[in-house]
């Protein structure tokens, strides 16, 4: 396998600002920083695109056409909208708690942008490639729900606060489906670390092996988005915007571009344990990466303007009633499956 | 199918149980109704829906003639294919009669509708509030006494 | 010590999916409904009020603007109404342009009952088909009266024109996609398990509660009760068509739902024998250009695609109307949200609103 060429231009880069500073350890904390500039600037690009991309494949599915005025193709229009966002007029509710309720949005992009730190974008590309890849994912991923539940709580509202409180319900729904549907996969990489996950699939992508753990994981990755036919935290229908309800401007843009960064969060990770992640023939792995998440994006998307959403019972049930105990089976028929493959080999 | 008006044998039999309570015009080709006396109101309703299977309540309008008001229940039955119109005068000075409410459900919003827009009062009615209009609004609006609005006033 | 308690939560005026400015009052255990009141009158403009002020003619745009995505039917009923009062015989061939342009508009309105349906049930997709499917007969209306909403086509005495070759070629063309627009429907919407899963077995309403309640329409048909004055009252040139009365059995959302899909396809069916079947002859009866009922009062109702529109009017011999009375039938429907409601889910309250179908406008006159 090739080195990245992302990895080169690291080592290059690092080499320069080693000249520069005339110091390793300043050099390399430089060339973190940067990395975090530049894993930013790949979540903001990528969340306009998908932005762009929602909007014109809802187009698309709904007979019409989407945005097709700002910019060539309409490529601009979300760049017009975030404008249009940032200038809107700063409306705080005046029985909100004013504290939190401000830095909660600020805060949610937090977990949902931590997660980014362990995805194995191209080979050898990661910033932290740890030990427990997976499980720090996981546990991340589900702080994104406090702050649901801080935004809901403190925007004094009856609709945020039933909304904070499905959002709640539904990532203890979600979360444990997702890990259980996982542990499948560690079970037989034996690893935790996302690019032994990875490499583990340069045969065989784990969606052929593990077909009933990617369905159990895809539709409790769709609850854990809080997208159709889950998305009963916003269920505008009901409860109108659920947590955000209280939010308007450039407040709400970042509950948005935190929703966004979720959804390519769940996209990467489960291109990264069931499709192969960067692997892939004739292209650079980065571009095979961009392709499948991109696909995996479109996917979710369809599923988002196909179907009615459910009722937070009904959510509930799936999840505890079929998923999990389908995740358990299939952890179980896992474990037969490995040790009836050493037993032969 | 074509409903009915209620046959004239059928108002005679009710003329017979209420002699002096009820009225209706004889030369009429539809005659509705008329109930001349409050305290037997509820006894001959019930005897319309049980008796002559009224089930349905179609409809209450209060009408604000120049000395006196005129509530009128548009009966349906389903049962019989009939239809039947009710009317009941009542003094300008306590526009209040019984309400419908128990031998139709349906009379609810009917009632506090033509209360809200009449003025007219359903006694025991299980929540008769403002329907329509909002709760702090004065006045009855479609009451021929209500002052409209200066631009509404003349033209027609 | 731990307790929970109830708590009210307004939904609505504003909100997005009260159909319009319906306020709903519900008390709420957690997200389990204890009781719910419609508060309405947000939409009150005083139409009967404005009616009296008016001859009979121009009380006729007020109609259209009761029910305003199915004006066609109101039109109907007013002018049926009037004309039963002042005893003006209709040509019979504006008898049948009356009821195929009422059947389009029922079968327009029921479009409007899935769209809404399916996007208060989150499938966005859902509404956008058959709002685009009804612009179809919008366009149909707009080339033959000029609008798109409120149509005032349906006059007293007849309707305002006649046919043209190319609205003939529009209702057949459409006739003939509608059972393909009807199959997109069900693909999309009444065969996913979702929203099967949504509708069936919630807000149950009973035969008995139903009449009780006076509720009319497909709402009452749903809960299984054959009552539809097209044919129990037959009016116009209703009984010289073939169609049958789709009931429902248990009166859950999901029969609402399948009783207001299939009687598209009858609306249809009714269409498509009338356009066969159109007389030659007068399109209007001879009117008086000032039109002077006779002093007496009326009751007269027709069959709209929500219920049993009803116009009690009152003259004084007059060219005004002493007083109109309507029966909107969105209003008397509502009455039975409280049970349609109780003891189900905040999720499970918009979607029978939702099956109730109010018009805000018709509701609060």
């Amino acid at each position: 396998m090739h080195e990245g060429l992302l990895v080169n231009l690291t080592v290059f880069l690092t080499r320069i600002a080693e000249f520069i500073f005339g110091n390793i350890f300043i050099a390399q904390l430089f060339i973190v920083l940067l990395e975090i500039v530049v894993i930013f600037a790949v979540i903001s690009l990528a969340v306009i695109i998908q932005v762009y991309m929602e909007r014109r494949i809802c187009g698309l599915i709904q007979d019409r056409f989407g945005p097709n005025r700002v910019g060539p193709f309409g490529l601009l229009q979300t760049v017009a909208d975030m404008i249009k966002l940032m200038s809107k007029e700063d409306i705080v509710p005046a029985k909100a708690e004013k504290l939190l309720w401000g830095i909660t949005p600020m805060l949610l992009f937090i977990p949902a942008a931590l997660v980014y730190a362990v995805f194995p974008f191209d080979n050898g590309v990661i910033f932290a490639d740890i030990g427990i890849g997976i499980f720090f994912v996981i546990a991340v991923m589900s702080q994104g729900v406090l702050l649901f539940l801080l935004g809901g709580y403190a925007s004094e509202n009856k609709y945020s606060f039933m909304g904070a409180m499905r959002a709640v319900a539904q990532m203890l729904s979600s979360e444990i489906p997702i890990a259980f549907s996982i542990l499948a996969i560690v079970m037989m990489t034996g690893s935790l670390r996302m690019s032994d996950i990875v490499s583990a699939q340069s045969g065989i992508w784990f969606i052929a092996v593990q077909p009933l753990a990617f369905i159990i994981f895809i539709i409790a990755m769709l609850m854990e988005t809080n997208r159709t036919p889950f998305d009963l935290v916003e269920g505008e229908a009901e409860i109108i915007a659920g947590p955000f309800t209280e939010y308007s401007g450039m407040r709400w843009a970042l509950f948005f571009l935190a929703e966004y960064t979720n959804l390519l969060a769940a996209a990467i990770l489960t291109v990264t344990l069931f499709l192969g992640g960067w692997q892939g023939p004739f292209l650079p792995g980065i571009s095979w990466f961009i392709l499948k998440v991109f696909a995996v994006i479109f996917v979710f998307m369809w599923i988002r303007w196909t179907f009615p959403r459910t009722r937070i019972d009904q959510m509930m049930a799936l999840s505890w009633k079929v998923l999990l105990p389908l995740a358990l089976f299939n952890i179980m028929a896992t474990g037969i499956g490995i040790y009836i493959y050493k037993w032969i080999y | 199918m074509k409903r009915r008006y209620m046959g004239r044998d059928k108002l005679y039999t009710l003329k017979k149980d209420f002699p002096t309570d009820i009225d209706f015009d004889d030369a009429a080709e539809n005659p509705s109704l008329i109930i001349r006396s409050l305290p037997y109101f509820p006894k001959i309703m019930h005897s319309l829906n049980t008796q002559h299977k009224f089930d349905m309540l179609s409809n209450i309008t209060a009408v604000d003639y120049d000395d006196y008001f005129e509530v009128v229940y548009d009966l349906t039955s389903r049962i019989n294919s009939e239809e039947l119109m009710v009317k009941v005068p009542l003094a300008k000075a306590s526009p209040a009669l019984e309400t419908m409410t128990a031998l139709w459900p349906e009379a609810d919003f009917h009632e506090r509708e033509q209360y809200d827009l009449m003025g007219i009062i359903f006694l025991h009615h299980p929540n008769l509030q403002r329907i329509l209009l909002p709760d702090d609004f004065i006045g009855y609006p479609l009451q021929k006494s209500y002052r409209q609005a200066e631009k509404e006033g003349e033209n027609g | 010590m731990i307790k929970t308690e109830t708590y009210q939560l307004s939904m609505g005026p504003v909100h997005p999916s009260t159909h319009g400015v319906l306020q709903v009052l519900l008390t709420l255990d957690g997200e389990k409904v204890v009781d719910s009141v419609p508060c309405m009158g947000y939409l009150h403009r005083g139409i009967e009020k404005l009616m009296e002020a008016r001859t009979y003619f121009q009380c006729l745009p007020y109609t259209d603007r009761l029910d305003y995505v199915s004006a066609m039917n109101n039109n109907f009923s007013y002018c049926h109404a009037v004309e039963k009062l002042a005893a003006i015989d209709i040509p019979e061939k504006a008898q049948y342009l009356r009821v195929i342009m009422a059947e389009l508009n029922r079968i327009a309105s029921h479009m409007i009952f899935i769209g809404s349906l399916a996007v208060d049930i989150g499938a966005t997709t859902g509404m956008i088909y058959p709002f685009r499917d009804r612009e179809r007969i919008l366009d149909i209306f707009n080339e033959l009266c000029g609008a798109r909403m409120t149509y005032s086509y349906i006059r007293i005495g007849g309707v305002r024109s006649d046919l043209s070759s190319a609205i003939v070629d529009m209702i057949n063309k459409f006739l003939a996609d509608l059972p393909s627009m009807l199959d997109e429907y069900n693909n999309l919407l009444t065969g996913n398990e979702i929203f099967q899963h949504r509708l069936k077995g919630t807000s149950l309403l009973s035969g008995e509660q139903a009449r009780r309640l006076g509720i009319t329409g497909p709402m009452l048909r749903a809960s299984g009760i054959d009552y539809d004055l097209r044919k129990d009252n037959t009016y116009s040139s209703y009984d010289n068509f073939e169609f049958s009365v789709p009931l429902g059995k248990n009166g859950d959302n999901w029969d609402r739902y399948i009783v207001r899909v299939k009687e598209i396809s009858e609306s249809a069916k009714i269409i498509r024998q009338a356009l066969d079947g159109i007389p030659d002859g007068q399109i209007t009866a001879k009117v008086p250009k000032v039109l002077r009922p006779p002093k007496g009062e009326i009751y007269d109702t027709t069959e709209g695609p929500r219920g049993e529109v009803g116009y009690h009017i009152v003259s004084d011999g007059s060219a005004k109307p002493y007083r109109i009375h309507i029966r909107r039938p969105s209003f008397i429907n509502l009455q039975a949200l409280n049970i349609l409601c109780k003891g189900y889910l905040v999720g499970d309250v918009v979607v029978a609103m939702s099956t109730i179908d109010p018009i805000l406008g018709e509701v609060d006159c």
